[in-house]
C-alpha cells in the first residue's frame, strides 16, 4: 500500500512515496540517498540512524516515514553549514571522537541534542545521555571529551 | 619533526567526510538497475533439508530468480577455503571439512546459508522467503565442546572423529614434565575464555556486479582485505581470474577481525550477479551478523605454572579445548595454535613450555580471529595462572612478575615458544602503571571501600604480542597458505603532488592520516599534496590488508621502501640535472642537494624532469617516478605493556565498577600518538567488554543462539566504562626500519586479565579463588551470595 508523504529534511521540502511500513531511515537512504544516516542494529538499540525531527533527536528506524508527515526533519547532512562543520562536528575531530565513522552521525545528533537540553554536561551526563547509541571503535573515552567540548563551544 | 610529521598528533584528514555523513559505506553504494538479495538461513542448528521447493517463492511480486545450492554446484562452485593448514601430533592434517557457500542437503549451525532470493526491493526478497518451501529433519545439535568430543557424540561431519578438527601439541613436553615434578610450588587453573561476537558496528554487506560487455566482475564488499578476498573467491570458489575480478571494500565500519575472512555472501551475490548480469546487493541486518559473521575466542582451558621456592617461574603447560564453530573460517584454525601458543612465554623467563590444543567441531556459528586473535586467550590464563600463583606463595602480585620478567638486557631475546623478542622495557611500563594507579595505596581505598560494605579490588596485567604478521617463509613452514608481505606504490605526479597506493586497509585506524605523515616526513614535502588509496584492487596492485595490528609495521614499511626508490631515483636525475655525481647528491628538506654545495634540485622540480625528460638521462634511466615496492617483515613485532585495573563490586546487587583502569604501553616508534591512544582506549573497551559483559550464549540442547541481538547480547555502553589513563614507554623496535611495533589489539589483550584479577582480589577476602567471565552482576552476586551463605552455615 503506497501513499506519499511529503516532510522538510534538512530545510528542503521533499515528497515521496513510501509503504506504510517504511521506517523513516528507509525513506531517508533510499527515497532520499541521504545514506549518512546508519542502519547498526534491528532492535532500535544501536542508536546509529539518530536524526532530529522537529529538533527532537530520534532513532529513525524506531518512526515510520508516514509519522513524519508534515515534520522538519534534520540529518547528519544537515549540520554543517556551508561546508563549515557544526561545532559539535569540530570538537569530534578536535577529540578523535570517531574512527570507522559508522555510529558518528548518530553520536553527533544525540550529542547535539543533549547540549541543548544540557548546556554544561557532566562525563556521567553524557556517558547516561549515550546510553542509546553503541560505539565499538572507541571505547567512548574521546567521544565523551567531544560531547563535554562541542557543548561548551555551542555555547560560545 | 615538522607539524605533520613523525610523532605530531596530526587531526584526521578522514574525518570530514565522516562527520558530515559523506562516508561511503558498501550499502550507500547503489548500482544501476540494483536488485536485492536475502539469504534465507537455517533456523535450527543441525538438520538434513528433506524438501526444498521454491516454487512458491519464485512467483511472488518482485521475485527476480531463487537460488539453491545445488544450482551452486551445478555451475561448479567451490567452497570457502581455510587460509592454513595444522597437523595434528600424530603428523595428520586437519581435517578439513566443504564449506559451500549455500548448503546442499544439511545444515549445521543456526544461520547457515540454504537460499539466495533475488528481487526488486529487499522487502519484496525478505516476503518471499516466508514461501519457501523447507521440511528440515532436525538431528541432534552438538553444542558444548564437551559433548563434542565425548565418545558417541553425533558427528558433525563423518571425517571428524569425535568431531575433532586437530590435536596439535608444541612445545618440550619432556622438558615441562621434569620440571613440574621437581616444582617447589604448582599452580593450577580451570577457565574459559568467553565466546565473543565482534559486533563491529557496520553490518556486512556485499554487492555482486557484472559487465555483460567485458565478462568483468565487481564485489563490494565490508572487508579488511579485498585482494585476499580477490585471490580466494576468485581462485578456489567462483573461479574468475584476478584480471577479471574487482573487489572494492569502500569505507568499512570498523571490522576488529570479523571482517578479515572471506564470507559466503561474498560469493553468492557476486556468482548470482553472473547468472542474472544485474548487480546485485545483501546487507545483512544486525540479527544476521549475530548468526552469520565469525565468533572470537571460546576456549576452555586448564592451565599449570610450575614455581621454585623464590616464585621464579619453572615451567608452564596448558591445556585447551578451542571451539572451531561448524565449519573452518578463513584463518581459524591458527588461532589457538600459532598466534597462541607461541605467546605463552609472555613478558617472562619461563624455561620450558608445553601446549595442547584441541580444535572441536561444533553446531555454532565458526570462530576466528578476533581483536588480538589468540594472544588474548593467552594473555589471560597466563597472568590469571600468575595470580594464583601469587596468591598462593604470598608473593604481591606486582614483585612476583618483577621476579620472572625478562631482563630489559636480555634482547634479542629467544623464548622457548619459537619467537624471538626484539626489544622492550618491561619493568618500566609496569612502574609507570603501578605509579598511576597509586598501587602502593591501594589498601587504604579497599578498607574505606569495606567501610562503605563494597569490596575494592585491585589487578595487574602485563602482557606481549605478536604483531605484524609475518615472515612469509615463517608462515609458510608453519603451515600459512598465504605470504604475508604487504605491498605499496609511491606515484609521483608530474607537478610533485603525490598519491600512495596501500595494500593495507583502513576501517577506523586513519591510515588516510598516518600513512601521509609517514610519507610528508619522508620527502619533507606538504601533506596536503599526499593523497592515500587503498581497498580497491582495480587501484592498488597487491596487498593482504589489515589484521594482526600489521598495517605500519608491514604496510608502513613497505610505503618507507617505496619512498626510498622514489628518493633514489630523484637522486639519479638530480645528478644529471646537477653535474654531479649520484653519490654526491643528498635528499634533505625537500631538495635534492649537492653535498657541501648550495646547488639544488627541489623535489617538484626532479618529478617535472621525470615525466618531461627533455634534459634526461634517457640511456640509463627511464622517464616516469612511480615506485613499488614489496615489504616481508624480518620477524614479527613485540608490543607490549602493564595495565592495571580497579574495580569496586556491590554486594546487593553484583555490579562490578571500573573505578579506575591505568594503560602502560611500549608500542615502538609512533607516528600519530593520538590515533594510538584512540587504539588504546577502543581495545581497552572490548577487553572491559568481555571481562564484565559479553559473551556468546547458546542454547546447550537446541543450539538455538540466545544471545542474537543488543536486546541479550551486552555491548558495552557508554556509562558502563570509565575513561582511561593511557601512557606509553616506547622501545623501539629493532626488526623494522621504522622501529613500530603496532598497537591496535593492545587493550584487548591486557584489559581482560587486568579486570579478573582485580574482580577476584575484589572478592579474595570471600575466599573466591577465580571467577569466570564475564563477570556479570547475575553472577557477581551469586557468588558472593553462595560464600556468604556458606560462611554462615
Amino acid at each position: 500500500m503506497a501513499s506519499t508523504v511529503t516532510m522538510t529534511v534538512n530545510g528542503k521540502s521533499v515528497t515521496g512515496a513510501v509503504e506504510a511500513r517504511t521506517l523513516l531511515v528507509h525513506f531517508l537512504r533510499e527515497t532520499l540517498g541521504l545514506t549518512g544516516t546508519h542502519v547498526g542494529c534491528d532492535t532500535s538499540q544501536c542508536g546509529a540512524c539518530v536524526v532530529h525531527v522537529d529538533g527532537k533527536s530520534v532513532k529513525s528506524c524506531t518512526i515510520l516515514a508516514v509519522q513524519c508527515a508534515g515534520a522538519d526533519v534534520m540529518t547528519i547532512e544537515g549540520l554543517a553549514k556551508d561546508g563549515t562543520l557544526h561545532p559539535m562536528q569540530e570538537a569530534f575531530r578536535d577529540n578523535h571522537g570517531l574512527q570507522c565513522g559508522f555510529c558518528t552521525p548518530g553520536m553527533v545528533m544525540s550529542a547535539v541534542d543533549l547540549a541543548k537540553h544540557n548546556p554544561a554536561p557532566s562525563e556521567q551526563e553524557v556517558r547516561e545521555w549515550l546510553e542509546g547509541n553503541l560505539c565499538r571503535c572507541t571505547g567512548y573515552h574521546n567521544i565523551v571529551k567531544s560531547v563535554i567540548a562541542g557543548a561548551k563551544a555551542m555555547q560560545g | 619533526m615538522t607539524d605533520t610529521g613523525i610523532g605530531a598528533s596530526v587531526k584526521r584528514r578522514e574525518d570530514f567526510r565522516f562527520l558530515t555523513g559523506r562516508g561511503t559505506y558498501t550499502d550507500d553504494i547503489n548500482r544501476p538497475g540494483q536488485l536485492h538479495a536475502w539469504i534465507v538461513r537455517s533456523p535450527h542448528a543441525h538438520a538434513k533439508i528433506v524438501k526444498l521447493d521454491t516454487a512458491a517463492a519464485k512467483s511472488a511480486p518482485g521475485v527476480v530468480a531463487v537460488f539453491v545450492g545445488a544450482d551452486m554446484a551445478a555451475d561448479q562452485v567451490g567452497g570457502l577455503p581455510c587460509g592454513w593448514l595444522i597437523h595434528s601430533r600424530d603428523g595428520t592434517p586437519m581435517v578439513e571439512p566443504p564449506h559451500p557457500p549455500l548448503v546442499t542437503d544439511r545444515v549445521r549451525h543456526v544461520g547457515d546459508q540454504v537460499a539466495l532470493i533475488v528481487a526488486e526491493t529487499r522487502q519484496q526478497a525478505r516476503d518471499a522467503a516466508e514461501l519457501l518451501d523447507i521440511v528440515y529433519e532436525e538431528l541432534p545439535a552438538v553444542v558444548s565442546m564437551t559433548d563434542a568430543i565425548a565418545p558417541g557424540a553425533t558427528q558433525i561431519w563423518e571425517q571428524a572423529a569425535r568431531n575433532t578438527c586437530y590435536d596439535w601439541e608444541f612445545g618440550d613436553r619432556a622438558g615441562v614434565e621434569k620440571a613440574f615434578r621437581e616444582a617447589h610450588h604448582i599452580a593450577k587453573l580451570d577457565l574459559v575464555n568467553n565466546r565473543l561476537v565482534p559486533n563491529a558496528m557496520e553490518p556486512r554487506a556485499a554487492i555482486g556486479d557484472f559487465d555483460r560487455a567485458t565478462g568483468e566482475y565487481t564485489l563490494y564488499t565490508t572487508s579488511q582485505n579485498p585482494h585476499v578476498i580477490r585471490l580466494l573467491m576468485g581462485a578456489f570458489v567462483l573461479h574468475i581470474p584476478e584480471s577479471r575480478l574487482r573487489v572494492v571494500a569502500p569505507d568499512v565500519g570498523g571490522g576488529f577481525g570479523s571482517k578479515i575472512y572471506h564470507y559466503a555472501e561474498e560469493a553468492i551475490v557476486t556468482w548470482a550477479a553472473g547468472k542474472l548480469a544485474k548487480p546485485i546487493k545483501w546487507t545483512a541486518e544486525r540479527s544476521e551478523s549475530f548468526m552469520s559473521d565469525a565468533h572470537g575466542r571460546d576456549h576452555v582451558t586448564t592451565v599449570e605454572l610450575a614455581l621454585d621456592k623464590d616464585g621464579k617461574f619453572l615451567a608452564l603447560r596448558e591445556h585447551t579445548l578451542a571451539n572451531m564453530g561448524a565449519y573452518l573460517s578463513t584463518f581459524s584454525t591458527c588461532i589457538p595454535t600459532i598466534l597462541h601458543a607461541t605467546l605463552l612465554a609472555g613478558v617472562y623467563t619461563t624455561p620450558v613450555i608445553y601446549a595442547e590444543v584441541r580444535a572441536v567441531f561444533t553446531n555454532t556459528v565458526p570462530v576466528d580471529a578476533y581483536r588480538g586473535a589468540g594472544r588474548p586467550e593467552a594473555t589471560y590464563l597466563l597472568e590469571r595462572i600468575v595470580d594464583v600463583a601469587a596468591d598462593e606463595t604470598g608473593i604481591d602480585p606486582a614483585e612476583i612478575r618483577r621476579r620472572n620478567f625478562i631482563p630489559t638486557n636480555a634482547f634479542p631475546y629467544q623464548t622457548p615458544v619459537a619467537l624471538k623478542y626484539d626489544s622492550g622495557d618491561y619493568f618500566t611500563t609496569l612502574d609507570m602503571s603501578l605509579k598511576a594507579a597509586d598501587y602502593a595505596g591501594f589498601e587504604k581505598r579497599r578498607a574505606e571501600a569495606a567501610r562503605r560494605g563494597k569490596y575494592r579490588g585491585i589487578g595487574i596485567a602485563t602482557y606481549i604480542e605478536a604483531c605484524g604478521i609475518a615472515p612469509s617463509q615463517v608462515v609458510g613452514a608453519l603451515g600459512g597458505r598465504a605470504g604475508l608481505y604487504e605491498s605499496a606504490e609511491v606515484r609521483v605526479h608530474p607537478t610533485g603532488s603525490v598519491t600512495v597506493f596501500t595494500g593495507a586497509h583502513s576501517h577506523g585506524q586513519g591510515h588516510e592520516t598516518t600513512f601521509a605523515q609517514l610519507v610528508s616526513e619522508m620527502l619533507q614535502i606538504p601533506m596536503d599534496s599526499i593523497e592515500i588509496v587503498h581497498g580497491d584492487t582495480n587501484k592498488v596492485a597487491f596487498g593482504m590488508g589489515t589484521y594482526g595490528s600489521r598495517s605500519l609495521a608491514v604496510g608502513g614499511m613497505a610505503i618507507m621502501k617505496a619512498v626510498e626508490k622514489v628518493v633514489n631515483k630523484g637522486k639519479k636525475i638530480a645528478a644529471h640535472l646537477l653535474e654531479a655525481s649520484e653519490a654526491d647528491i643528498e635528499y634533505k628538506d625537500g631538495k635534492f642537494q649537492v653535498a657541501g654545495t648550495d646547488k639544488s634540485k627541489a623535489f617538484g622540480e626532479i618529478a617535472l624532469t621525470a615525466y618531461v625528460p627533455h634534459n634526461y638521462p634517457m640511456e640509463t634511466l627511464e622517464p616516469g617516478l612511480d615506485e613499488t615496492a614489496f615489504y616481508d617483515p624480518k620477524n614479527f613485532t613485540f608490543p607490549s605493556g602493564a595495565h592495571i585495573c580497579e574495580v569496586e563490586i556491590d554486594p546487593d546487587t553484583g555490579v562490578t565498577r571500573i573505578v579506575n583502569f591505568v594503560a602502560s604501553d611500549d608500542f615502538g616508534r609512533i607516528i600519530n600518538p593520538m590515533i594510538v591512544e584512540g587504539q588504546v582506549h577502543g581495545g581497552l573497551g572490548q577487553g572491559i567488554g568481555q571481562a564484565l559483559l559479553e559473551g556468546c550464549v547458546y542454547d546447550p540442547k537446541s543450539g538455538q543462539i540466545l544471545t542474537g541481538s543488543y536486546m541479550d547480547y551486552c555491548m558495552p555502553r557508554a556509562d558502563d566504562l570509565p575513561s582511561f589513563n593511557v601512557a606509553t614507554h616506547n622501545v623501539p623496535s629493532t626488526d623494522n626500519a621504522l622501529g613500530v611495533k603496532g598497537c591496535g589489539e593492545a587493550g584487548a589483550i591486557g584489559a581482560p586479565a587486568a579486570v579478573m584479577n582485580a574482580v577476584v582480589d575484589a572478592l579474595s577476602a570471600l575466599g573466591v579463588k577465580h571467577v569466570e567471565m564475564p563477570a556479570t552482576p547475575q553472577r557477581v552476586w551469586q557468588i558472593i551470595h553462595d560464600k556468604r551463605t556458606a560462611k554462615a552455615a
